[in-house]
């Protein structure tokens, strides 16, 4: 019963969602309304396991002096410290209120710690450029021009480079071809690729035929 | 010489992008910026809404993005104040409400709003966060007092003037999204468009922007802007000039270096393997 039930579960559940999807009536609307309510619950839950998972996982490391576990008491502080701020110094319901401690903390170090570690990426993808963007090959050559014209046509130095011809042929114009159609002709077919899938592992999902995700037991 | 270029230290090409970005803040050179069809397509959107219209905003990123998408959030949020649009603000992202608050805070500051700052509960509401990605996106097209029971402040979402008459997306008059990944502007095409008919337009990071072309294409989202570009587009067709257009010239130079250096990188790799197969 321990693989049987999870499977009915999923069969039911899957079922109702393509059912009204087609016929968004009696019952089949009403089932869906409390599936997702039952699924939004579940995932308020998730946070609640995700932060003790991460508390348990860092103690750990604590206790263990495993390698960088200066890194877990960090966390570990600094999840404390904003949550105490939060939810006994900055007003009750109002916490996220322009000038409360947890405005300060989001604005003033949360903010420019996240934005930091994301700018960083600017440095590394103008030294990776330099060592990994060459024309060894046809494909690696066609590349290069892409991310060449549309790097120049995305920003105004490139109209400005080629101010001299017509609008319509202007590097922003160039730009905007190679984003519009080669670009969009790869998306699509890896959207739809990635669709198909979904739609073949949903389907062996519902249907029972893949059952990996019950475990081995 | 060739071989010592191709050995460049890592830190000297970090110094040129370092420079590159923090010069140009200093400098007063306007540029020309372009406004492409995609970008256009927001603003003829926003321009067919009536005085009262309903306009939600999702905030969907955290700071991490915000210099790319900030811009567009400020921008638009003017635009509908003046305008005397009604903006329902809400977040799939934990920090997207946050990050709201802070545009309608520098909204206020600002001195074309400092007269006639927004009002809470009268030009806009922020319903927080709401966990649950794409369902919650689903729940909102049946029933958004539903789905978000109670706006950020703990107010019933019943009793909030800007939300009276508001059911599903039906009552809304048109959604802008702020996406950074997931759930994010995808998610608003396939549930929010596709399912329940709603208008979208949305602005992405630049990174994201290229896998939303093809929703812009197929006409299920009306308009999108990417990245920095697309917030300085947004400014310039809004007509609110603010960081979008201002850091548009540290990319323009960050840009420049990053091609001047794959240009240096390919000349030497050029001149230095006819040295090897010799």
């Amino acid at each position: 019963m321990r693989r049987e039930i999870p499977l009915i579960i999923t069969g039911v559940v899957g079922f109702t969602y393509i059912i009204q999807f087609f016929i968004p009536h009696w019952p089949f609307n009403i089932m869906e309304h409390m599936l997702t309510d039952w699924m939004l619950i579940i995932f308020a839950f998730a946070i609640w396991l995700g932060v003790l998972n991460l508390m348990k996982v860092s103690l750990d490391r604590i206790s263990k002096r495993t390698k960088d576990w200066p890194y877990a008491l960090v966390t570990i502080l600094g999840f404390l410290f904003i949550v105490i701020a939060g939810f006994f110094f900055s007003g009750g319901r109002r916490f996220l209120d322009p000038g409360t401690p947890f405005d300060y903390i989001y604005q003033f170090i949360y903010t420019p710690l996240s934005a930091t570690m994301f700018a960083m990426l600017a440095f590394y993808v103008a030294s990776a450029s330099y060592r990994a963007f060459r024309a060894r090959t046809k494909e690696a050559t066609l590349l290069l021009l892409a991310a060449f014209f549309v790097m120049l046509g995305r920003v105004p130095v490139g109209d400005a480079m080629t101010s001299f011809l017509p609008e319509s042929v202007r590097l922003s114009k160039f730009a905007d071809w190679i984003m519009n159609y080669p670009q969009t002709a790869g998306q699509r077919a890896i959207m739809i690729g990635i669709a198909l899938g979904i739609v073949s592992t949903s389907l062996r999902l519902i249907l029972g035929i893949e059952r990996s995700h019950l475990g081995s037991d | 010489m060739f071989e010592k270029l191709l050995r460049i230290d890592r830190r000297i090409i970090f110094l040129f992008v370092l420079i590159a970005l923090i010069v140009p803040l200093f400098l007063n050179i306007s540029q020309h910026i372009a406004i492409s069809p995609e970008v256009r397509d927001i603003y003829d959107s926003l321009r067919k809404l009536q005085p009262g219209s309903r306009v939600l905003l999702a905030f969907d990123y955290d700071p991490p993005s915000a210099p790319e998408l900030q811009p567009m959030a400020v921008a638009v949020m003017k635009y509908c104040f003046k305008h005397n649009l009604k903006v329902i603000i809400m977040g799939l992202w934990p920090q997207g409400p946050l990050q709201a608050n802070l545009a309608i805070e520098s909204i206020k500051r600002d001195k074309e709003f400092k007269d006639n700052p927004p009002i809470y509960d009268k030009d806009y509401v922020n319903l927080g966060y709401m966990t649950g990605n794409e369902l919650v996106i689903q729940g909102m097209g049946t029933d958004i007092q539903r789905t978000f029971p109670r706006d950020y402040l703990g107010n019933p979402t019943s009793s909030l003037s800007v939300m009276k008459g508001i059911t599903n997306f039906s009552n809304i008059d048109f959604i802008f999204n702020l996406s950074a990944g997931y759930p994010g502007t995808v998610e608003w095409v396939l549930f929010a468009v596709d399912r329940f008919h709603a208008k979208l337009s949305a602005g992405n990071t630049a990174v994201q922007a290229p896998q939303v072309y093809p929703y812009v294409h197929s006409g299920q989202l009306s308009g999108l802007a990417g990245g920095l570009k697309g917030a300085a587009e947004l400014e310039k067709l809004l007509g609110f000039y603010g960081k979008g257009t201002k850091f548009m010239l540290s990319q323009s130079f960050a840009h420049i270096v990053v091609i001047f250096f794959i240009i240096v990188g390919n000349v030497a790799y050029f001149a230095t393997r006819g040295k090897k197969k010799k």
